[in-house]
């Protein structure tokens, strides 16, 4: 595999066990090449939010094997050390309500992901510029969060995602409140972005009118992984 | 790396600064309360020094003459100013009384003053008007603090005397202010006894036979006239002399007079540690209370500022925030808060202390002891959130 991607091979997670047990994932086998980005699509209780959170460190799944680039981050138990920095540093994460910090202006929220990392003020200010103005947000720079509107906030959630330059991006249902007008910019940007910075992005979404946009898609039913052709259609 | 809790407090300024000056409200009584014990010990040595003494001498095995009742005979001090290395003994009654005014009373202490001796022991020592006593009978000096006026008529038992100075810093130890007057009045009010009752003696000494024996006449009068009057007083203030070891001149009293005498810091002694002990205690007491009341307030604003942001905390991790980031943001916010009620506390309490019926006292040495407390509180009442918020769960911020 080349630099960046995702590669996910019989990935299983066991919430709970002896009775109570909830098999989550079965059988999860993924892969997504830099600069591409993949759906991830399922009824509810397939076990989407669980693959991107085994996927994003922050729960520990119960085998198999996960590789970002050419790094195996589990096999069977986790092989970085420092899952904080490596959530820091080779993630970044979308959600469906954008969560930006309240008390922190729009270049603050995204800048502090480089500042968590050690990058002087100004310097990671203007990364987060630089990114504002490739998502078209950066008239509302100086804005606290409350002064944006839904599309908005999601884009600057993209930009917070995209500001470490991590090799993947998970996104979880990030059109879910917007029109289609906007969820189609929304996609189109995460596919920019994606070719621009060759990261791989994963998205989970349940939004008929972004399904067709992808040319890969993963279905979930039952903790079990398809892979699936898609349109790929993406509206100019 | 920008202040995560300098943000947040800037973006809620509004509930900062409301709860930091509700804490600071707390702050200032207790600072107010401190204020209040300096207040009793500075109004107990400001007893000793301004009487001007270097010894008190009182009644044997008593811890007079302001912890207990004590009394002397009034031709006593002629023999202890006879004592080698003293400059100068006079005698001195204390009563504590309302006194009356025309149209109210005042609570103070009556002090009577041996004559004849301006700035003698047991004398007003600064005169912020008017001047001193100078003759035998029926003139006052008071402090300003009594709210008596120069030439003011005041009642004192069924004696009427006239204000002729006022001075200051001339309080008991309880915090009433002096009044001065000479000191065979002050004896007569202390002793006098209404007319019923020198009616009921007079016809008691008559009716007893040892007193009134025929054929010796005269007896009988000298008797009720040695009852009408006073020649007890409650101290003899002693001042040394220069050069002079006032332990000595102490050891000499107590062995030719068979006297208790007391030097300045056994007088200290009696006043601060065991006048106002229990007071203190009290004090203590309180200021025990409001330290906890203050630190149960912290806590539980801190815990809802940080409830409030759980969902943030939980993507600061999920980001990549490290604990240690996080707790210190709390901590900072925890402080912050305790830094504006200080404020709020001390400037309330500066301007709270003039309006209080007795002495506050706030020395800085209070209020730096003071901040350092609040900041132990409200790092303690921090510890609550903080521990809450290292739990959270980054996996929240993703969701279902
Ligand atoms: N913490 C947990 N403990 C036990 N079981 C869990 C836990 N989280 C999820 N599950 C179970 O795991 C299964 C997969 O859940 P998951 O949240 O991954 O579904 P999902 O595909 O994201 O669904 P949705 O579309 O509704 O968000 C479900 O049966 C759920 O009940
Ligand atoms: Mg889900």
């Amino acid at each position: 595999m080349s630099e960046g991607g995702i590669l996910i091979e019989g990935l299983r997670k066991r919430y709970g066990q002896g009775d109570t047990a909830v098999d989550a994932l079965k059988e999860v086998n993924m892969r997504v090449e830099p600069g591409e980005v993949v759906g991830l699509i399922g009824p509810s209780g397939s076990g989407k939010s669980t693959l991107l959170k085994c996927l994003g460190a922050v729960i520990d799944p119960s085998a198999g094997r996960m590789t970002l680039g050419d790094e195996v981050i589990y096999d069977d138990g986790w092989k970085v050390r420092d899952l904080r920095a490596l959530r820091r540093d080779k993630i970044g994460f979308v959600f469906q309500a954008p969560y930006l910090i309240p008390f922190l202006d729009v270049t603050d929220n995204v800048a502090l992901l480089p500042m968590l990392a050690g990058v002087p003020n100004a310097q990671a200010r203007k990364r987060a510029h630089e990114l504002l103005e490739a998502l078209d947000v950066q008239h509302r720079a100086r804005a606290m969060p409350a002064q944006l509107s839904g599309g908005e906030q999601q884009r600057v959630a993209i930009a917070r995602g995209l500001v470490n330059r991590p090799p993947v991006i998970l996104a979880d249902e990030p059109t879910a409140p917007l029109d289609s007008v906007r969820a189609l910019a929304v996609i189109r940007i995460l596919n920019d972005m994606a070719r621009q910075y060759r990261t791989a992005v994963i998205v989970v979404t349940h939004d008929e009118k972004i399904i067709p946009t992808f040319r890969r898609i993963y279905h979930i039913r039952d903790g079990v992984t398809h892979e699936e052709q898609g349109e790929g259609r993406l509206p100019e | 790396m920008i202040s995560l809790a300098g943000r947040d407090i800037l973006h809620a300024w509004g509930k900062f600064v409301f709860t930091g000056f509700g804490l600071g409200l707390l702050i200032g009584v207790t600072l107010t309360m401190a204020g209040v014990y300096r207040g009793m010990v500075a109004d107990g040595r400001a007893l000793i020094d301004n009487s001007g003494a270097d010894l008190w001498v009182v009644q044997q095995g008593t811890l007079g003459p302001y912890a207990e009742p004590s009394s002397l005979y009034d031709d006593l001090w002629r023999d202890i100013a006879g004592i080698a290395g003293v400059a100068a003994a006079a005698n001195v009654t204390y009563l504590t009384m309302q006194v009356a005014r025309p149209d109210s009373d005042v609570r103070v202490m009556v002090v009577g003053i041996a004559p004849g001796m301006p700035a003698g022991p047991g004398w007003p020592r600064h005169l912020v008007a008017g001047r001193q006593i100078t003759r035998g009978h029926y003139e006052a000096v008071a402090d300003v603090k009594a709210g008596l006026r120069l030439g003011e008529r005041i009642r004192i038992r069924r004696k009427h005397y006239t204000v002729v100075g006022l001075t200051r810093r001339m309080v008991s130890s309880s915090g009433d202010p002096m009044v001065f007057i000479p000191l065979k009045d002050a004896q007569e009010a202390q002793f006098l006894k209404d007319n019923d009752s020198i009616h009921s003696q007079r016809r008691r000494t008559l009716e007893n036979p040892a007193f009134n024996r025929p054929g010796v006449p005269g007896v009988a009068e000298a008797v009720i006239a040695s009852q009408a009057t006073s020649n007890f007083v409650n101290a003899v203030l002693v001042r040394v002399k220069p050069g002079y070891d006032v332990a000595e001149v102490a050891e000499s009293i107590r062995r030719w007079q068979r006297l208790q005498v007391y030097d300045r810091a056994q007088m200290e002694e009696i006043l601060v540690g065991k006048l106002i002990a229990t007071s203190s205690k009290q004090i203590g007491m309180f200021l025990v209370i409001l330290a906890v009341v203050s630190a149960a307030i912290v806590a539980f604003i801190i815990y809802t500022l940080t409830m409030d942001k759980i969902r943030e905390i939980a993507v600061l991790k999920l980001i990549g925030t490290r604990n240690r980031t996080i707790a210190g943001m709390i901590l900072k916010q925890a402080l912050a808060l305790g830094a504006i009620g200080f404020m709020v506390g001390r400037i309330s309490a500066t301007f709270a202390a003039p309006h209080f019926p007795k002495y506050v006292l706030l020395i800085p040495q209070d209020a730096v002891a003071g901040f350092f407390i609040v900041m132990a509180i409200c790092t303690l009442a921090s510890l609550v959130a903080i521990r809450m918020a290292i739990k959270v769960d980054p996996a929240e911020a993703i969701g279902g």
